[in-house]
């Protein structure tokens, strides 16, 4: 029974990362924008959460830094892709690459130093029932109240909803700040509960998972929750098999989260029905207003 | 007070021109302000970061044995981008590249004749190709999202690759580091100093496909499929095709960059093998604004880059990963840069945004 519970802790531990970064992005996708610079958000996410939280002592101050550097990122993101109407897959790249690139200077004294950990109940964080929270609060929001409804007005048609009188571009960067707060947020968790020390492109991935995440829950809250968890298992497993050692590389194990990734895009894209009828029409397409 | 954005009638030439070098000034800027935030002199970190390495015949070499590789593999992913066909996963098929040709020296390594040299730059290319041909598969087939899955693929590469180097490849006699033997006479690329071939199949590339995109019906059917979709369609282009074509072409100039890297700098296969040679040709390709000529310029850049990485570190004594913050930040200025082409930008105060709302 205990080992049940540990397990099913780990699982959450695995999965709450994931939720948080890709209930973000659903955000900002169904504002239109497609932002692929959630690792680097993330990344920067964890190293200023881990020296804020080294600095002060109190990871609870960790995790806004965290949130702060997500959103400081995501704004550099905004400002070149809503004012400045840049390539919005060219940009998440480079958010990506500057992310990791920064991350690694910023945290270069902090390799190998012990981190600070966030309190816990038996290794029940308080983050894992917040991302649930936040998934509800993201549905309720979105499909729930009038801001949400023009929200998703403006990621189905910013030409519509710029002739209603909405302002297309303020919207967007709220949805990219928002998804920019949570990624950062879930780098936090990364680097001061799931692991807490800081290593070197310690998202290894998870963000762009993350964004194949909200495909996978075709722009949907609470199937993201059933995605993210999902996930969470199959990684948990990797660990799992690895130590019941039955013959197989360690590599092969390691891969399992990229291939199931990669099967998980197929099976849901190949279904025309489920993602064409929640997929934002606007996804990726710049908006500058014409008067 | 805002900014404004006025679509230009037709592209600025001028700033189509420009648009890098501004780019690359503003990276020299910030990066001047990085030094001196870490309480360097801006002026003499700066020299030593991008002046100093061409100032020395070990780093001239060096500067092109890392374009080679960049210019390769940029020059792909150019002709990639400009189709709209986002291949990221470059990395990957390096290295996949690289495996297939170290193939040949694990277990045939008395095969020495021409032949072997051939055989391995093929088999990278070949490898290259397939992994590659992965997302273009699930996209055709299941719409699959290209960027998310050739990206996932590079951690499956990297893992593939760890697992043989340090498994059933490594060399018996190894003292047990992850590595496989060394490869030996034809299994290895011509040198000149230190520049291989590479440089050479690098060139020949880029030149290659500049004709390709700028004078023959393929690359004028890339380039509509690209800027104008539903117009390539109604023209009888299939995007499927175009779809396939990218990624095996992109896919085999990484891969034929993988072996060249293995068969001319290392001389055999060793774990972890993390160049980001794929990630950094992202770069290339954009700084040389999608223009397979414009790459080779870029590509000579961003090795600099690197190398001004390591100069840094030997006399600055900071780490050589600040050239990946200047990495990233050069793209993120090109990116801004490229806005001058098709729109004319001006602030506005608050007062006069009012009036022309009014108005």
């Amino acid at each position: 029974m205990d080992m049940m519970i540990a397990v099913i802790l780990t699982i959450m531990t695995a999965a709450t990362p994931l939720l948080l970064a890709a209930l973000g992005e659903l955000v900002v996708e169904r504002s239109g924008v497609l932002n692929l610079g959630v690792e680097g958000m993330m990344v920067m996410g964890a190293v200023c959460g881990f020296g804020a939280a080294l600095m002060t002592g109190s990871p609870w101050l960790g995790l806004f830094a965290s949130i702060a550097a997500g959103m400081f990122m995501s704004l550099l993101f905004g400002f070149l892709t809503l004012s400045l109407v840049s390539n919005q897959v060219a940009t998440g790249l480079a958010l990506t690459l500057l992310g990791l690139g920064l991350s690694g200077q910023i945290g270069e004294s902090f390799v190998g130093q012990p981190g600070v950990k966030l309190p816990n109940y038996d290794g029940f964080d308080p983050l894992i029932p917040f991302a649930i929270l936040l998934a509800w609060g993201v549905s309720w929001f979105l499909f729930k109240t009038k801001a949400g409804l023009v929200v998703r007005a403006v990621g189905n048609s910013h030409a519509s909803a710029h002739a209603m009188g909405y302002h297309v571009i303020r919207v967007r960067y709220l949805c990219v700040l928002f998804g920019g707060a949570c990624a950062g947020l879930a780098g936090g968790y990364l680097s001061l509960v799931y692991t807490p020390q800081w290593i070197e492109n310690m998202t290894s991935g998870r963000g762009w998972i993350a964004l194949a995440l909200v495909v996978f829950a075709s722009w949907r809250p609470w199937r993201t929750v059933a995605g993210a968890y999902l996930f969470g298992a199959i990684s948990i497993l990797a660990f799992t098999v690895q130590t019941f050692a039955w013959g197989i590389p360690s590599q092969f194990l390691s891969m399992l989260p990229y291939l199931v990734t990669i099967i998980a895009l197929v099976v849901i894209s190949g279904n025309r029905m489920l993602t064409r009828a929640n997929t934002p029409a606007c996804l990726g397409q710049p908006f500058v207003p014409d008067r | 007070m805002r900014l404004v954005l006025e679509k230009r009638a037709e592209q600025s030439v001028r700033m189509a021109i420009l648009s890098p070098f501004i780019a690359l000034a503003l990276t020299v800027i910030a990066g001047g302000i990085i030094f001196a935030l870490r309480g360097l002199n801006p002026f003499e970190a700066l020299y030593v970061y991008f002046i100093e390495p061409l100032t020395q015949d070990w780093a001239r070499e060096q500067l092109i044995v890392k374009a080679a590789p960049l210019i390769l593999i940029g020059s792909g992913l150019a002709v990639c981008y400009t189709a709209n066909v986002w291949n990221i996963g470059a990395e990957g098929q390096f290295v996949i590249g690289a495996l297939l040709a170290g193939m040949i020296p694990v277990y045939f390594p008395a095969w020495q004749s021409p032949d072997v040299m051939v055989v391995m730059l093929a088999l990278g290319i070949i490898g290259g190709m397939a992994w590659g041909a992965i997302p273009a598969f699930l996209k055709i087939r299941f719409s699959a999202n290209e960027i998310l899955t050739s990206l996932m693929l590079v951690y499956v590469a990297q893992y593939l690759f760890d697992w043989l180097v340090r498994g059933p490849w490594r060399d018996p006699q190894g003292f047990n580091f992850p590595k496989t033997v060394n490869f030996a006479g034809w299994q290895l690329l011509p040198k000149w100093g230190e520049i291989h071939m590479g440089a050479l199949f690098a060139l020949i590339a880029s030149i290659v496909l500049a004709v390709v995109m700028w004078r023959m019906l393929k690359g004028f059917e890339l380039r509509v499929l690209g800027s104008a979709p539903r117009a390539g369609r109604f023209a009888g282009f299939s995007s499927e095709r175009a779809t396939l074509f990218c990624f095996l072409l992109s896919g085999g100039l990484a891969g034929l960059a993988g072996a060249s890297d293995v068969m001319g700098v290392s001389g055999q296969l060793q774990t972890p093998y993390a160049p980001n040679y794929g990630f950094v040709a992202i770069i290339v390709a954009f700084l040389g604004r999608l223009n397979p000529i414009g790459v080779i310029f870029a590509g000579l850049l961003l090795a600099l880059s690197y190398i001004g990485g390591e100069s840094a570190q030997v006399s600055l004594g900071i780490s050589d990963k600040i050239a990946k913050v200047f990495q990233g930040i050069l793209l993120f200025f090109i990116l801004a840069c490229d806005t001058l082409i098709l729109y004319r930008i001006r602030i506005e105060s608050g007062r006069a945004a009012q009036t022309r709302a009014a108005g």
